[in-house]
């Protein structure tokens, strides 16, 4: 059959039965809605999951040097480890396979602007601070660097709630606030971000200064926390253990008291929700595909009646010398003619779906909906293969009619 | 008139001596599990090229059968069979289906056209399955058309023509690919005496024109028009 004739059989065969067709183009719509949309509502929530954990920052070890919990050359357990700033240059220096690494000192200090005055939390940190707890800067302000911490500026970077607070509508950035009695200027401030863990208050809300500025305003020696990254999230387990036996030996620990340093690794809670994901996504991915299948077991049914109807012309064409080829190809197909009518209406409609949940501003709890390449690649072969199949075995049946009997129908 | 078989190198293909059809201890045996019928017993049968054969006997005797066999949309149990010197007797269904369409010109009694193509559509059909290209097709489809005196019906669909000029659509099928032979069952069964005499005189035509003809038939008409006559019975085939 020419190509011409095949699309005006197939147009005649999907008019005479509207409802049918309906229904059978509308199963395999919606299954191919089921799945692209599941997946799509999937990979949004990840996404927008894997965001706000990021706002804590980029994988990376947050430290907190506490108690001995075993004895020691003698000493018994219980003893503080205390550091200081100088313990982590010597890190940086020492350790391979540092990417960054930062101090952290943090205390509240009463901070006034004008007549308002507010409790703030305030930390000492190194420049590298920044770029690992995903401090951006909102245009026209930076954050901490080299210089401010070498020549131990009274600056400070705020972040975007407090500056809201403090400051209202106007340029945060050059004002000179009173922090702990001392004048700081404004040198930038937090660009807003998704943070849903902390160790000590969110980043919204506090002010980050030099760490040498921090010593000399407080007058503290002793770092509360210090945190860093390997170069690649998976290397930081064995970074960690390289930095703990470093610092045994330097703080003279046991190296196999892991209460000596507190360690979080925060690559484990990705790595944690990057599994859970998949598995949630698989479970998705499979309703989504069962629905698919139904569509297709439908599509399936609906061939077997056609060949039926259509026995006698089988019978005819085969005694005029159609193959069986021939005739297996034919309502093949036809099922892919429906199944890519279907699949394509319903890719649309997921799009759309996904255009119109992305402006309910439902973002920060579930996250938009993503029809990425690979969700929509996946579904049509999905598809394609559930086509296939749903086609392959009422034109295998038409195919292995015997003329004689077809042609008496 | 000129009609393709006409047009063709007349000489028979090589070995067959003349012989399009040529049966040799022919059986059939359909088996429905506990019954076995026997359709045919022995046939034994030669046609040569250019020959006009009408088939008669009583329903039952084994002509639908004996037809379906000549036509290679069955296989005999047991015989051997050569048409126009090709064995078809062991052949698999795409090797049938690929004598049929070179071979074998239809003609059916219930016309068999498919009604929801046009009269020129329905005659380019066995060219289609025999991959001549489109242009050609349609050309040879149109010829054939006017050949059979339906040159201004080619795009009439079958609902729209008479028994008759349905009919004559189906001749023209069966020779859209150059048959060595044409196969009728009860032709005119389904018409009236005239359009029956006018689809009689055209296949008597064909044959003056250089056809092999073997027409499965009850009409005595018709079988008295054929120089040969071949009776059945019994699934055998009975001296006259």
């Amino acid at each position: 059959m020419s190509l011409q004739a095949f699309f005006r059989q197939l147009g005649r065969d999907l008019v005479t039965q509207k409802l049918r067709t309906f229904l059978t183009v509308f199963g395999i719509t919606w299954g191919t809605v089921a799945v692209s949309l599941l997946l799509a509502f999937g990979l949004g929530l990840q996404r927008q999951q894997t965001r706000s954990m990021a706002g804590l920052g980029d994988r990376i070890v947050i430290a907190w040097p506490s108690r001995t919990s075993k004895p020691w050359q003698g000493v018994d357990r219980g003893r503080r480890i205390l550091m200081r700033g100088e313990d982590i240059l010597f890190l940086e220096r020492s350790v391979p396979g540092v990417a960054a690494i930062s101090p952290e000192m943090s205390t509240e200090l009463k901070a006034r602007w004008g007549t308002k005055v507010r409790a703030v939390r305030v930390s000492g940190v190194w420049p590298s601070y920044g770029a690992m707890r995903n401090m951006i800067p909102q245009e026209g302000g930076r954050f901490i660097d080299a210089l401010d911490q070498a020549r131990r500026r009274r600056v400070v970077f705020v972040g975007n709630e407090i500056a809201g607070d403090l400051f209202g509508t106007q340029d945060a950035v050059g004002k000179v606030v009173q922090l702990g009695g001392s004048p700081f200027t404004v040198i930038g401030v937090l660009q807003p971000k998704e943070q849903d863990s902390a160790y000590s208050g969110r980043d919204h809300s506090k002010f980050v200064i030099p760490e040498s500025t921090f010593r000399a305003l407080t007058g503290r020696r002793y770092l509360d926390d210090f945190i860093y990254k390997a170069e690649r999230p998976k290397l930081n387990a064995s970074l960690t253990l390289r930095i703990r036996n470093t610092l045994a030996r330097r703080m003279h620990f046991d190296p196999s008291d892991d209460q000596a340093i507190q360690v979080w690794d925060t690559t484990e809670m990705f790595q944690f929700f990057d599994t859970f994901m998949l598995a949630f996504n698989v479970f998705l991915g499979v309703m989504g595909l069962l629905t698919l299948v139904v569509g297709g077991i439908g599509v399936s049914n609906i061939m077997n009646v056609v060949v039926d109807e259509r026995t006698r012309e089988i019978g005819i064409k085969m005694a005029l010398g159609a193959k069986g080829r021939t005739i297996l190809l034919q309502f093949l197909a036809e099922t892919l003619v429906i199944t890519a009518a279907g699949g394509a209406a319903g890719l649309l409609l997921a799009f759309g779906i996904c255009r119109g949940v992305s402006h309910l501003g439902l973002e920060k709890t579930i996250g938009n909906p993503v029809l990425s390449p690979g969700i929509a690649i996946l579904t049509t072969v999905s598809l394609g293969l559930i086509g296939f199949i749903a086609g392959y075995f009422p034109a295998r049946d038409a195919a292995r009619l015997d003329p004689v009997v077809a042609m008496k129908v | 008139m000129n009609w393709p078989f006409a047009q063709r190198d007349n000489g028979a293909p090589e070995g067959t001596n003349g012989r399009i059809i040529e049966m040799r201890g022919i059986q059939k045996v359909y088996d429905t599990g506990k019954i076995q019928v026997e359709a045919l017993r022995g046939i034994d049968l030669t046609v040569e090229r250019g020959e006009f054969v009408a088939v008669v006997g009583p329903s039952g005797s084994g002509k639908s059968t004996l037809l379906n066999l000549l036509g290679c949309l069955d296989t005999p149990t047991e015989g051997k069979y050569l048409l126009a010197g090709e064995p078809v007797a062991g052949m698999d269904r795409d090797g049938l289906a690929e004598v049929r369409n070179r071979r074998v010109g239809f003609v059916f009694q219930n016309f068999n056209l498919l009604p929801q193509l046009s009269a020129l559509e329905n005659v380019e059909m066995p060219m289609l399955f025999g991959g001549v290209p489109s242009r050609q097709r349609r050309e040879r489809a149109r010829k054939l058309l006017e050949q059979v005196g339906l040159g201004d019906r080619v795009e009439h669909k079958p609902t729209e023509l008479s028994g008759g000029q349905m009919q004559r659509v189906a001749v023209a099928r069966a020779l859209a690919m150059e048959p060595d032979l044409i196969l009728a069952d009860e032709p005119t069964g389904n018409l009236d005496t005239a359009s029956g005499s006018d689809v009689l005189s055209l296949l008597t035509e064909l044959w003056r024109g250089g056809a092999t003809l073997v027409v499965v038939t009850h009409d005595t008409a018709l079988a008295e028009r054929a120089p040969r006559i071949v009776e059945m019975r019994d699934g055998r085939i009975v001296d006259r």
